[in-house]
Formats: C-alpha cells, sequence, structure tokens
C-alpha cells in the first residue's frame, strides 16, 4: 500500500500518545499530531523538549525506545518498518547533523539511494544520463558547489553546504513526508534563503512537512500552515502560523506560563 | 637452530629432482647461492619457533611447516589466456609476463615488447645469456642469513622474472608480472622470483600479481628484490589474489639510491595464511618512500603485513598509509617498523594503519614501531581499529539504502583512500571487485 494512494481526508501522518525513552529517560511523553497531505507544521520548543527525538523516531534511528503509544503513516505501522523501508516509502529525515561518509561518493550515493527507492514505487531506474541531469538541476536550485558534488558525502563541507545537501537529496528523493530537524540552525541568511527556496519549491498538495525549529526566524521564509509549541515531551500548544511570531516575542517562558495556569490550548 | 620437522626432508628430495632438471650450463655464482642458500634453510626451516621471535610472533607457520607440498616441475599446458584475464587485471597494451608454476611461459605472456636497451624476461633464460647485472644483484638485497623463506626460494632459484632499464631509460608502457599456480592434484609449492634493476634516472610501473587456478591450498613462497637506481622512479603493485585456503608468504627488498623515489601498493585478498614482509632500504640521501597497502580478511583467514624502513642516510622520506577490513574469525597482523639509523638526520617518517572490523570475532594485531638514532627527525605512527560508525549506517538507511547495501558502500568508502590512488584503471577495478568478493558475508548479504 502507497501512502500516496491514501485518500485525502485520511491523515498521513498519526502520532498518537508517543512515549520515547533514550537511555532510560523518558524524553517524549504521550505526544500528539495529526498531519494531513499538503500540510507543513511547525514544531516549536526550547532545547531537550523532545523536537530531534520526535523526527529520530519517525525516521527509525534505533537509539529510541518507544515505551508507548503509536504511529500511522499512510494508515500503516511506521514503528514496525525499518528505517530503509520508511525512506522508500516517502520518508525522508533531512538531519540536524548530516553525517560525513568519507570515500562515499555524493552522487554514487544518492544514485544508489533514487535507485532503491524508485524500484520500490516501481518505477524504472533512471539512467546515469537521465539522473546527471536531475542531479544537476536540482544541485542548481540550492545553490550547491559543483566541486561538492563530486566529493564524498558532506566530508569538509561546511554547516551550511551540508544542510544544502540534505535539502539537494530531499528533492532529487521526492519524497511525500519530509522531516527537517532544525535545518535552520546554524545557517547565514543566504544559505537560510536557499533552504527555504527549496523547501517551498517542495511543497504541493501531495507532500507533507513537519519542520522542527528552535528560532521563528526560518518561518519567515516558509509559513507554516500549522504551528505547534513542545515542551518537555508534550505538545502544550497549536495554533496557526501567527502562533510563531506570538512565540517570538513572548517567549517559551510565555507559554508554559499560559499552560500551567491552565489556559485552554488551542488546536 | 630450529628442529627439523620430517616434511623438510620432502624439500630437500624435492631440490634433488630439481637439480636434475637445470641446464648443464650454469653459471658457477648461481650454483653457489644455490648451495648456500639450501644450507641455510637445513639450518634455518620455518619460523616455527614464536618465543623471542618479534618477526613472527603473531603468525603461527607451523600449517604450513607441517603439511607437504609437491614441486610442480610444469603446468604451463593447462593454462588458457582467458584463464587469466578473469582474475586477474589485463590490458593488452602493458607488457605482460606471464609464470606458471614459477615458470616463465612464452605463449601466455605478450602485450607490448619492451624498447631497445629494455630488458624485460625470463630470469631463466636473462642468466644463461649473460649473468652481468644479475649476479651484481640477486639475492644481494634478500639476503637469506636469517629467513628460512627466503632461503628456500633462493635454493629453488631457476626462473622468474627479470626487468631491468639501463640508465635514464624510461618505461612508459606497465609492466605486469603474472604468477599463477596450477592444480597438480594436490598441494603445491612454488618459489616465484623477481629482479627489477631500475638504472638511475629510468622510469618504471611494475604490477606483480599472484593468482591461482585452482582452490587446492598451494604454497608460494615469493621472493622479489627490487633496486630504484640514482634519480630513478618505480612504481610498484603487488596483488595477492590468490584463493581463499592458498598459503603465501612473500619477502620484497628495495635498495633505494639517491634522490630515488619507490611507491608502492599492496593489496592482499584473504588467504589461508597470508604474510607479505616488505622492507625498504633508503640507503642515499633524498630517497623516499610511499608505501600504501590494503588488506581484506574473512572466515578464518590470517594476514601478516610486515613493514621495515630502513633510513639509513640522512634527508630520507617515508610514508607508509595501510588499512584493512577484516570480517568473520580471521585475523591480521600489521607490524610497520621505522628505524632511523645514527646520522640520518632530517629524517621524515610517517605511519598509520587503519582498520574496519566487521565482527566481534575479528582479532587484529597492530604494531606501529619507531627507533630512532639521530636527533633532528620528524616521526609520526598511528594505529585505529574501528567497526561501523552507526550513525553513518542510519544516514545512508534514512535515504532507503538496505544495510546490507550500506555496508557495502561504508567498505568500499574506507577503502577509498588506497583504491583511488591507484593510476592504472585495471588495477583499480580489479582491487576494488576484490574487495567485495573477499567477504562472502557481506556478499551473500546483498543477494549478488
Amino acid at each position: 500500500m502507497n501512502a500516496r494512494s491514501e485518500t485525502r481526508n485520511q491523515p498521513l501522518l498519526e502520532v498518537r500518545n508517543l512515549h520515547v525513552s533514550a537511555g532510560g529517560v523518558e524524553i517524549l511523553k504521550g505526544l500528539d499530531l495529526s498531519v494531513n497531505l499538503g500540510a507543513v507544521h511547525a514544531i516549536m520548543g526550547p532545547n531537550g523538549s523532545g523536537k530531534s527525538t520526535l523526527t529520530n523516531v519517525l525516521a527509525g534511528r534505533p537509539d529510541y525506545e518507544v515505551t508507548e503509544g503509536k504511529v500511522l503513516y499512510g494508515g500503516r505501522d511506521l514503528l514496525a518498518m525499518a528505517p530503509d523501508e520508511r525512506a522508500r516509502e516517502g520518508v525522508f529525515l533531512a538531519f540536524q547533523y548530516p553525517v560525513e561518509l568519507p570515500g562515499v561518493r555524493n552522487r554514487e550515493f544518492l544514485r544508489a539511494a533514487l535507485d532503491a527507492v524508485r524500484e520500490h514505487r516501481g518505477l524504472q531506474k533512471l539512467s546515469v544520463r537521465e539522473f546527471n541531469k536531475l542531479h544537476e538541476e536540482k544541485a542548481g536550485e540550492v545553490e550547491m558547489d559543483p566541486d561538492l558534488i563530486k566529493r564524498s558525502v558532506n566530508e569538509g563541507f561546511s554547516g551550511g553546504e551540508k544542510k544544502r545537501n540534505e535539502i539537494l537529496q530531499m528533492t532529487v528523493l521526492d519524497p511525500t513526508l519530509a522531516l527537517l530537524d532544525e535545518t535552520d540552525s546554524g545557517l547565514d541568511i543566504d544559505a537560510l534563503q536557499t533552504v527555504a527556496r527549496g523547501v517551498n519549491k517542495f511543497r504541493s498538495p501531495s507532500k507533507a512537512i513537519v519542520l522542527v525549529t528552535h528560532y521563528q526566524r526560518i518561518l519567515n521564509y516558509i509559513t507554516p500552515d500549522h504551528v505547534h509549541v513542545l515542551i518537555e515531551g508534550r505538545i502544550v500548544k497549536s495554533g496557526g502560523s501567527e502562533l510563531a511570531h506570538e512565540l517570538e516575542s513572548k517567549g517559551y517562558e510565555w507559554v508554559k506560563k499560559t499552560v500551567q495556569s491552565g489556559s485552554e490550548v488551542g488546536v | 637452530m630450529a628442529k627439523t620437522p620430517a616434511t623438510y626432508d620432502t624439500y630437500l628430495a624435492e631440490h634433488r629432482e630439481f637439480e636434475k632438471g637445470l641446464p648443464t650450463q650454469r653459471p658457477e655464482w648461481l650454483e653457489r647461492t644455490r648451495e648456500r642458500a639450501l644450507s641455510r634453510f637445513r639450518e634455518l626451516g620455518f619460523p616455527t619457533a614464536r618465543r623471542g621471535n618479534e618477526a613472527w610472533k603473531y603468525t603461527n607457520v607451523a600449517p604450513i611447516a607441517n603439511a607437504s607440498f609437491s614441486y610442480p616441475l610444469n603446468g604451463a599446458s593447462q593454462v588458457e589466456p582467458a584463464d587469466l584475464t578473469g582474475i586477474a587485471p589485463w590490458d593488452d597494451t602493458w607488457i605482460n609476463l606471464v609464470f606458471v608454476n614459477g615458470r616463465y611461459s612464452q605463449a601466455l605472456s605478450g602485450g607490448q615488447a619492451a624498447p631497445d636497451g629494455a630488458r624485460v624476461t625470463s630470469l631463466g633464460a636473462a642468466i644463461a645469456a649473460d649473468g652481468g647485472v644479475i649476479e651484481e644483484h640477486l639475492a644481494q638485497h634478500a639476503t637469506f642469513e636469517h629467513d628460512g623463506f627466503t632461503a628456500l626460494n633462493t635454493a629453488f632459484i631457476r626462473d622468474g622474472a627479470l626487468v631491468h632499464l639501463p640508465d635514464g631509460e624510461p618505461l612508459q608502457s606497465p609492466l605486469h608480472l603474472i604468477f599463477v599456480t596450477t592444480d597438480s592434484g594436490q598441494p603445491a609449492v612454488t618459489y616465484p622470483r623477481t629482479l627489477v634493476v631500475a638504472g638511475a634516472h629510468s622510469k618504471v610501473t611494475v604490477v606483480e600479481t599472484y593468482v591461482s587456478l585452482s582452490a587446492t591450498p598451494n604454497f608460494t613462497n615469493a621472493v622479489t628484490e627490487i633496486v630504484v637506481g640514482d634519480g630513478a622512479q618505480v612504481e610498484h603493485y603487488r596483488l595477492l589474489l590468490e584463493s581463499a585456503d592458498a598459503f603465501h608468504v612473500g619477502t620484497s627488498r628495495v635498495y633505494q639510491g639517491r634522490d630515488s623515489t619507490f611507491a608502492s601498493t599492496s593489496f592482499a585478498r584473504g588467504v589461508a595464511i597470508g604474510r607479505h614482509d616488505l622492507r625498504v632500504l633508503l640507503d642515499a640521501p633524498g630517497s623516499s618512500c610511499l608505501l600504501r597497502g590494503l588488506y581484506v580478511t574473512s572466515g578464518t583467514q590470517h594476514m601478516d603485513n610486515y613493514l621495515n624502513i630502513d633510513h639509513a642516510k640522512p634527508h630520507t622520506t617515508s610514508r607508509l598509509k595501510y588499512k584493512g577490513i577484516l570480517d568473520g574469525a580471521s585475523r591480521a597482523v600489521f607490524g610497520g617498523m621505522v628505524l632511523v639509523r645514527p646520522g640520518a638526520v632530517k629524517a621524515d617518517a610517517q605511519q598509520t594503519d587503519k582498520n574496519l572490523i566487521l565482527s566481534d570475532e575479528a582479532e587484529l594485531d597492530s604494531k606501529p614501531g619507531l627507533e630512532i638514532y639521530a636527533d633532528d627527525v620528524q616521526c609520526g605512527h598511528g594505529a585505529t581499529a574501528g567497526s561501523i560508525a552507526e550513525d553513518a549506517m542510519f544516514y545512508m538507511r534514512s535515504r532507503g539504502l538496505d544495510s546490507e547495501t550500506a555496508t557495502a558502500y561504508l567498505i568500499r568508502g574506507f577503502a577509498s583512500e588506497i583504491t583511488d590512488a591507484i593510476d592504472l584503471e585495471p588495477v583499480r577495478a580489479c582491487v576494488e571487485a576484490a574487495i567485495l568478493g573477499a567477504l562472502p558475508r557481506i556478499q551473500a548479504g546483498r543477494g549478488s
């Protein structure tokens, strides 16, 4: 069953009462999130609130233990799938800290990944020429230095170059659900704009984006449909894009106080 | 003195047969060398004693010493050219010399002819024709006083490869020396022998490849001597591609003159017991060597790289960069000894040995060592061993690659520091393919 074939009124991603521990410490403590196709969700929260844990668990990083709850992706049990199966099913994680792969060439790696993804989707492999053309076009869009493409994956890349490479991989692999883990952190304004442009171009009614960030800054360039505030392993407040601006001016302490004082949590 | 196992008698008996087959016209100097070597082998035997024997501390040669190997007198007729092109790198534009069970095969050799002035030929034929340069160098660099394997090889010198470049003659075309062992119905021993003499300011690329056409646990006892004249440049590749159950002991001795350069890449695909003992003597100022190596072992294989670099004179430079990939319950040994002799000021030596360990049962003994008797030198060494990084694995899988494919990429990536530096495309392609070929567990996982 392909996630794309699901009807529009069923959420693409449904996270229900998710509890996750790492090293015996509970990080997510009953998280709920529902993401429809076509939607961009921003998840904001202070350091240590569990933002990265959420995206990493969704992508299948092995260091975490799910102790309770479930995650449905296109109606299927996402947590039962191996990380590579999730990727082939259309889940993509843009890493907060992209990994360097010495000796593994960028283009060869991405081509192998695309082959695996396309094969899974019942599509023909691209020829070398077709792939190179696609790759060149997408690399141009994120303004990747052509020299970097020939190098080993992320090896010796600056922080900004690594993030551009993540977006390049995303646009080539063409996932259904993109999870962006603090893709904005550590970027200068040019890189931030380039990355945001890549995400906006990717945005479509047949895709969904979950964007995790510490800062409101990137939301000046990517307007989310929904904003959620994650504090201490739970989503404590949700709203529209205006919530991000409110957070920027009032800070996370403001949310903590309103939640503690029993104010209504908007949805 | 080592105790003499009964199997040594087999070598002595075979040597009597060997002598009967020698040509009636034989140079006296060679006759004497063989006799001295044989008598030295009788005294030394194989280095089975481990205690107090640093050079063989981690490698047990008892399986070789206790086994009985026949000495095949021929076997060339069994070999077809297509047998070789499938298992060894091959390029028709190179100068290709093929040796079957240690003997030169004219029928199988081919490719380009050597240019005038250069001698690229059968050592046996060259000895018969004109001993000059051979007498000057043969068994002079690979001395057998303390080495039973070299003594035995030397006792059996009859044929092999001779490469002699006159002063100032660069040889553009790579030279490929392929040593093949065949199936003689029972385990056999062969004694490949190579002498390379690169005259002053000459330049040559030599590829030495060892392959077997049988799964029989044959024993190859190979000795190579390379003389790099003043200002000469020698690029050397050594490819151990024998069968997974083979025994292989290779000894390479390199002598370098003033301002000469020697660059070597040694690749070893795992065998039952493999050893490459490479010693470089930097015997004149300005000489430099760059030694690269890659070894891949699996199952219960054992590979030992024993390297010695002797900085005998001032202003000498050495770089040593080896990498290993170990799977199964295999074992690899790396010994890298750098000696800086008194007075060898401004010596500059760096060595590293890095290993990728794919299994909990694999074992590595890495012993880099420095012995420095001069001031004002720059020397460094380092050894590492690690498994496949979990974050790299997750990163690759998060892009859709299954774990077997990701592992294969990471292994090739690890090796690329060595393989990317191989300038000869057929050699690089062969080595890259042989890496995964040497790891049956990984390859089976990929379903290919």
